[in-house]
């Protein structure tokens, strides 16, 4: 947020400030799921044609309205914490960032392509972790040289050689901490116009953690934008100065990480 | 909360903003050309995916990759044995067993490829959903990896067709050409399916019995001369514009030395094959462009 404070003193001319330029604006913006419960409720054929006759929708299929009017801009080279309870749409909110979630309502406009690096971004679990990285950073768009030139570099930042060569076992055998390490160390290979980061931090042990909040910091100088979606206060208070509060699919806050993080840590520990 | 103004020192709305910025909607369809041009710079990882999956399917059997052959000469002995010995379909049919292995192994790569090609979507929900790629690169991945196991089935077939003795002819090379068109139409339907199945999923069920009355709509077990003797005028005519059973036949009249075409006449036969690829992969493209926003949703 930028303070436009008029000074006291009259001679002080208002700080120029440069333009910023947004990458990533939310305006407005719904996401609807649409549910389907398997054959639940009435699944009798004759039901089921005379659905198909009237154009009604199957009675099981449930609406869940996860985020409901949103509206903010990030700009070029901040970071942004999501934070908020279980369930509140921060999820959710980000894939419709990705592009990967259609809104109902409303619109999201992005800068490129955002990148979403979650926990569950699966790749081949039956392909060693080297062919895995190749595959990923070619599936990003980089050129076969390129993917050479980096090979080394993640493996080395995603640090599963630690112990012992663990780069060519089938990732199958991996912990679940070191295979989110990979994932994280391939997307975070990559220079992102927008990167959006759900959760990944918290797994993986502490050095990782310094690691790949050092790596989040120069992203974000390179121009990049960041989000983040943590339930490790910590981790948001240490990368992000930037902070939304979502509840129930809608903004509770919108400011500086202090204030925001203050203002949710009183509200949860008051339930 | 809701602030009109997404940005206060310009006093812009959001929409204009983003307009003034050159922001794009998330998640927007690029146009065909575009996209086609993204499909070309993915180039190296549809085959790296390729690659990849042919490795990761056999990586839990012993044997590994023998599989890519023994699979398909597994299949060929069992079919040879029911209709070959029992229902004794080789009186009709001078060289049975060439016959017959060639239409399993031509056949048999389309229908792989239409039967992961339902899942080509629906199985890979964790990648589509983690980064951004032509969604294509899936489909065309597995018509790449079926053709690869291919080339692999064609050297057992050329050897079974030698041992059998067929002599080796200058009409060998037509294979080229036939497998060619036909690896275009199953591009092209492996993305129709990929589609649907991404859509209903039900598909999964649907498909064995969809593909197992079109194996014996093409004439794969038995001789192709069967429709016309059986089969009433009209739907023999139907018949011979099935494109499996015409990229058989191709495969089966380069192959063997006594063979019958279904409509005799091979420029009309190429013409049929030629134009069913033509079809499915320029209309297999388009129909997949067309829902390229919607993958991974839901």
């Amino acid at each position: 947020m930028v303070n436009l404070e008029m000074s006291n003193d009259v001679t002080v001319t208002l700080p120029r400030i440069q333009e910023r330029i947004p990458t990533v604006v939310v305006d407005d913006a719904h996401v609807v799921y649409r549910v389907h419960k398997g054959a639940a409720g009435n699944t009798s054929p004759v039901a089921a044609f005379k659905r198909m006759i009237t154009r009604t929708s199957a009675p099981n299929v449930r609406v869940v309205h996860a985020v409901r009017g949103v509206t903010f801009t990030a700009y070029r080279g901040e970071a942004i914490g999501l934070i908020g309870t279980n369930g509140s749409g921060k999820s959710t909110l980000l894939r419709a960032i990705a592009g990967l979630l259609p809104v109902e309502q409303g619109a999201v406009y992005t800068q490129g392509q955002p990148s979403l690096l979650g926990v569950n971004a699966a790749l081949l679990n039956d392909l060693p972790g080297e062919r895995n990285v190749t595959l990923g950073c070619l599936a990003m768009g980089m050129s076969p040289a390129e993917v050479r030139r980096k090979l080394p570099e993640i493996i080395e930042f995603s640090g599963i050689n630690q112990r012992g060569d663990f780069a060519s076992l089938p990732m199958r055998t991996y912990s679940s901490g070191m295979s989110a390490r990979l994932r994280f160390s391939i997307a975070a290979a990559k220079q992102h116009d927008v990167l959006l980061i759900d959760e990944a931090l918290a797994t993986g042990d502490k050095a990782f953690r310094k690691r790949s909040e050092q790596r989040v910091r120069e992203l974000r100088e390179s121009a990049g934008t960041v989000f983040l979606v943590s339930h490790q206060l910590s981790s948001v208070r240490d990368t992000c100065e930037r902070t939304i509060w979502l509840e129930s699919g809608e903004i509770r806050m919108d400011g500086p990480t202090a204030e925001v993080l203050a203002a949710y840590e009183a509200f949860t520990n008051g339930k | 909360m809701a602030n009109l103004l997404a940005d206060p020192d310009s006093g812009l709305t959001p929409a204009q903003l983003a307009a003034r910025h050159g922001l794009r909607v998330a998640g927007e369809r690029p146009s065909i050309s575009r996209y086609s041009g993204q499909l070309w710079r993915y180039r190296h990882f549809i085959s790296a995916y390729a690659q990849a999956k042919l490795t990761a399917s056999f990586s839990n059997a012993r044997l590994g990759q023998l599989w890519q052959v023994l699979t398909p000469l597994t299949n060929a002995a069992v079919y040879f044995l029911i209709f070959g010995l029992v229902l004794e379909q080789n009186r009709n049919i001078p060289n049975f067993i060439a016959y017959l292995t060639t239409g399993l192994f031509i056949f048999n790569f389309t229908q792989v490829s239409v039967q992961q090609g339902t899942q080509a979507i629906s199985g890979n929900l964790g990648l589509i959903r983690a980064l951004h790629f032509p969604r294509a690169c899936l489909p065309l991945a597995i018509t790449a990896t079926q053709f690869q196991q291919l080339l692999g089935s064609m050297v057992v077939l050329l050897a079974i067709v030698v041992a059998t003795g067929e002599p080796i002819t200058l009409m060998w090379l037509m294979l080229v050409p036939a497998v060619l068109l036909q690896t275009v139409f199953n591009a092209g339907l492996t993305m129709v399916v990929a589609r649907l199945g991404a859509k209903a999923t039900d598909l999964k069920q649907v498909m064995p019995f969809v593909l197992r009355a079109w194996m014996y709509g093409s004439g794969v077990l038995y001789s192709v001369n069967l429709f016309a003797e059986n089969l009433p005028g009209w739907a023999t005519a139907v018949v011979q514009f099935n494109p499996m059973l015409v990229y058989i036949e191709l495969a089966r009249i380069s192959l063997l030395e006594d063979t019958h075409l279904l409509n005799d006449s091979l420029p009309l036969t190429w013409l049929i094959a030629l134009g069913w690829a033509a079809v499915a992969g320029l209309g297999g493209y388009f129909y997949f462009w067309r829902g390229e926003q919607e993958y991974g949703r839901g």
